[in-house]
């Protein structure tokens, strides 16, 4: 095991997947970056690397065929991909931030989701769509939004949500080798956490929950960033004697719905912390999913800690108020222990 | 260039192929049975046939939502076409694609595609591949004059010339999207004009003359073939039905489809072009065995049993 952050699994996914197979091919806006512009060329060599640098290294040890620089221009990168998917690659398409997929839905939802139904089984879109997720960088409405409810209501899309460094490489290169249409998306906020990785390559199913703590009391659903504030509620807890079990699902769709229900079942006490949208998110999914489903196990209501209905404001001390935190995590765990 | 009798033989039977198709769904339509909206390609034959005689089986095209004649000339089963306007599990993609849908990958057709504008972002992945591989392949699109409004073209467009990929947009100009004349909503009216500003060649034809088409399409592929990127054509024909099946077109002009009929026909342009090559009673001959042929595929369309309850939940995702 080697100590990796978030943004090297990722990469180092991206990089394995790419030796492995010649027709995983990246595509984005400044992937390399410098191509075109007045630098000389030595100067200007790998620029980016990814607006975030995620990609760095990539284009010297690839080549501009397969780490492919486009203009700015995201709905003909999506539809470019589905398009290429459906033909034979495997492209690795980049929207930079998540929030930017709205000129760009088209290519997804009303095409390389619904490639395989629609053509009554004949074709497959082997496609991977990587964008940050998040807020927390003050980077204000338009650059902080966690859009994957939106992505994972639309039937034939897989959208996967990874919350460390080792689940970030082994889920995308699953990603990579699944032969669905994959909407992978990358907290911003965790770039830069550290965590052991293999240096080989392996693979996460899609599909499957983890749980990063065991317990007994209530069971904490949560995902991506929101995965460290519930294991820091659990850890504090259990000091006082409460048994806290936290669930992290990794892929939003399709949901491990055994897996969640499993841990309510055990429990009786949930509650479900989420960053996308206060109204129909995930949150309200998997609420509706326990309600229908292990209504005779709840203790409690399910409580739900989401951000307010707004879009994401940009003054450091709005934003924190906006983010689910620790001491809402926690006040709610309590309030369902003496309920 | 010159075409062999067999080639001009083929195009023919290509082009009376989507005619003998679409009347026949024109009459067949009115019964009922078939779900869904229909849009109808006759007027335009030259233009889909004119292309595609240009490609091998194994370049892909993308078509717009009046995607059959782009069907039948890419090559789709016309028997598995017919099952599958009618909603049949023997339809080319199982009854759940419909006309809008229409798709066979198998023949390089990436499927009718009912957003408007929705083919060339498709088609410069299909490009992609193409120039990835490195195997001489070429993706075509077809987008109409309305479809020449949408933004994401010529992203598409602009796309295909900085990545210098194989890669032809067609823009078949049948003088109306939906039921809103082009003279009034293509800003500047020259839509090969507007696409040269993005630095490729582009031309406009004849899209009622099989060769003015298949000319322009040849000098594209083969300029994409040799590695020298995208192009641009714009054709202009005529739609003689309506938008959908039951637009009572109350946008045209009086007897403007009695005229179409009469001075602006593909197939009898293509019959006196090549009158002397081919006799009449070769070109009825197909007639009549195309006739026959779309008969039969109605007929079994018709006799063909519809998907299972089973295949609602399949072919969302190939794996769970």
């Amino acid at each position: 095991m080697t100590i990796k952050t978030y943004r090297e699994a990722i990469r180092d996914a991206l990089a394995q997947e790419m030796a492995r197979d010649e027709s995983v091919v990246l595509i984005g806006e400044d992937l390399r970056g410098g191509h075109g512009g007045n630098a000389p060329e030595e100067a200007k060599v790998e620029a980016f690397g990814g607006v975030l640098g995620v990609t760095k290294g990539l284009w010297t040890q690839f080549g501009s065929a397969r780490v492919i620089d486009t203009p700015i221009t995201e709905s003909a990168i999506i539809g470019m991909a589905a398009g290429a998917a459906v033909t034979g690659l495997r492209p690795v398409a980049e929207l930079m931030f998540m929030d930017f997929f709205g000129v760009s839905h088209d290519a997804l939802y009303n095409q390389a989701a619904k490639f395989r139904y629609m053509f009554g089984g004949k074709a497959k879109a082997p496609l991977v769509v990587r964008g940050m997720i998040g807020a927390g960088f003050s980077a204000a409405a338009q650059h902080s939004q966690s859009p994957y409810n939106i992505f994972a209501t639309t039937p034939g899309l897989k959208v996967v949500v990874p919350s460390s460094p080792y689940d970030a490489k082994g889920l995308l290169i699953q990603s990579i080798r699944d032969d669905d249409p994959v909407v992978f998306c990358e907290h911003k906020m965790l770039y830069d956490m550290k965590g052991e990785v293999p240096d080989e390559s392996y693979t996460l199913p899609l599909g499957q929950a983890n749980y990063t703590r065991e317990g007994e009391d209530v069971t904490i659903i949560a995902l991506s960033a929101m995965v460290h504030k519930a294991n820091q509620v659990a850890d504090k807890l259990l000091k006082e004697g409460i048994s806290v079990e936290v669930v992290d699902p990794r892929t939003v769709s399709p949901l491990d719905e055994e897996g969640i229900l499993e841990s309510v079942a055990s429990t009786g006490r949930v509650v479900i912390v989420d960053e996308s949208a206060a109204r129909f998110g995930f949150a309200h999914d998997v609420a509706a999913l326990i309600a229908s489903q292990a209504f005779h196990f709840l203790k409690a209501p399910v409580a739900l800690i989401t951000p307010p209905h707004t879009p994401v404001p940009f003054s450091p001390a709005l934003e924190k108020l906006w983010i689910p935190d620790v001491d809402r995590i926690e006040a709610a765990v309590r309030q369902l222990m003496e309920a | 260039m010159e075409l062999n009798t067999q080639q001009l033989l083929k195009a023919y039977r290509k082009m009376r192929e989507i005619r003998e198709f679409e009347e026949r769904l024109h009459t067949e339509n009115t019964s009922g049975d078939i779900p869904g909206f229909i849009h109808l390609y006759t007027g335009e034959e030259a233009i889909a046939v004119g292309v595609c005689e240009n490609l091998q089986q194994t370049d892909y095209i993308g078509s717009t939502h009046r995607g059959h004649g782009h069907c039948i000339a890419k090559g789709c089963d016309i028997h598995a076409m017919m099952a599958e306007i009618f909603g049949k599990d023997a339809g080319l993609c199982r009854g759940k694609g419909g006309s809008m849908h229409i798709a066979d990958l198998s023949k390089g057709m990436l499927g009718a595609n009912a957003i408007v504008g929705g083919a060339p972002p498709l088609v410069i992945g299909a490009a992609l591949t193409a120039k990835t591989r490195n195997n001489g392949g070429v993706a075509v699109s077809f987008t109409g004059d309305g479809g020449s409004n949408q933004g994401l073209v010529f992203e598409a467009i602009n796309m295909a010339v900085v990545l210098q990929l194989p890669a032809i947009f067609v823009f078949e100009n049948n003088g109306y999207g939906e039921a809103t004349g082009h003279n009034y909503a293509v800003g500047g009216r020259d839509i090969a004009g507007r696409a040269a500003g993005f630095g490729l060649p582009a031309v406009t034809v004849d899209g009622t003359d099989f060769f003015a088409v298949y000319e322009a399409t040849a000098e594209a592929v083969k300029r994409a073939r040799e590695g020298g990127g995208p192009s641009v054509i714009e054709a202009k024909a005529f739609r003689w039905h309506g938008h959908f099946e039951g637009d009572p077109g109350l946008y045209r002009g009086e007897g403007e489809i009695e005229r179409l009929r009469a001075d602006h026909d593909p197939l009898k342009i293509f019959a006196s072009k090549t009158a002397g090559t081919l006799t009449r009673e070769a070109l009825e001959a197909i007639d009549a065995e195309v006739k026959a042929q779309v008969d039969d595929a109605v007929i079994k369309a018709r006799a063909a049993g519809y998907p299972v309850a089973e295949s609602l939940l399949t072919d969302v995702y190939v794996s769970y």
